[in-house]
């Protein structure tokens, strides 16, 4: 299916400053690997060394985060819009 | 390329840190890359999430994000970084930090002790991850000229 990803400001210089591409994904798996198969330098800022999505990587399907959907496997129709949103968190973290 | 805001800014980022203190603050910084410097135009505090450890942990959601994300649009500024607190602790980003932090985004870190606001420093993580670089903070005076800091964390 043809979609578009979003890019976040901050992985926008990783992505030749490209605010979105359009792919054909069927799944926002699907559609994540194809942006990190077009700038493979996103891909330790949305993944940990196991291939995970990082705990701090939301992801929304048009406006439905897909921790509430089916994650990655998410199922995506044509012209829907995938964004990746930024969690922002820290602190000293000792105690 | 250095972090450039106002005395005004950095009074209030010092005051928000105060006030929330034991606890970390947290909030968006809004502005532009200009060619000589990141320049904040405008704060925006932002609630901690963290009720389990606000203490020594912040947070924000994903809808904190985008209304930080919209705010900046709808001035015509990007959120070009992140501010918080370090209760009792030097202004220096934490692993903890670290694991969880974007690229690009300028965080600035004030430490407070004992409710009395210090250092503020702000940082930018490596590309490749592995750490933070100090950046450069210009603070510039409402009615004067800027001066240079790179203040002691």
């Amino acid at each position: 299916m043809p979609v578009k990803v979003l890019i976040p400001t901050p992985l926008r210089p990783y992505a030749e400053k490209q605010a979105s591409i359009e792919c054909e994904a069927r799944t926002v798996e699907e559609a994540l690997g194809a942006l990190t198969a077009q700038y493979a330098d996103l891909r330790k800022h949305l993944y940990t060394d196991d291939g995970r999505l990082r705990s701090f990587v939301n992801v929304f399907v048009n406006d439905e985060d897909i921790r509430y959907l089916k994650k990655e496997h998410t199922p995506l129709r044509e012209g829907d819009t995938i964004s990746i949103v930024p969690s922002i968190a820290g602190g000293r973290g000792v105690e | 390329m250095a972090l450039r805001l106002s005395d005004e800014m950095v009074a209030r980022i010092r005051g928000h840190a105060a006030e929330t203190y034991p606890y970390e603050c947290c909030g968006a910084l809004l502005g532009r890359d200009a060619e000589d410097a990141r320049e904040v135009a405008e704060l925006l505090p932002l609630p901690n999430r963290r009720e389990d450890s606000p203490r020594n942990r912040f947070s924000m959601t994903a809808e904190d994000v985008r209304e930080a994300e919209r705010a900046a649009r709808s001035r015509g500024h990007d959120v070009v970084g992140w501010y918080h607190s370090h209760p009792d602790h030097p202004a220096q980003p934490s692993e903890y930090d670290r694991e969880l932090a974007w690229p690009w985004y300028s965080y600035v870190i004030v430490s407070v002790r004992a409710g009395v606001p210090l250092g503020i420093v702000s940082w930018r993580l490596s590309d490749d991850r592995r750490r933070f670089e100090q950046e450069e903070l210009e603070i510039a005076s409402v009615s004067t000229a800027v001066s240079a800091v790179s203040s002691r964390p």
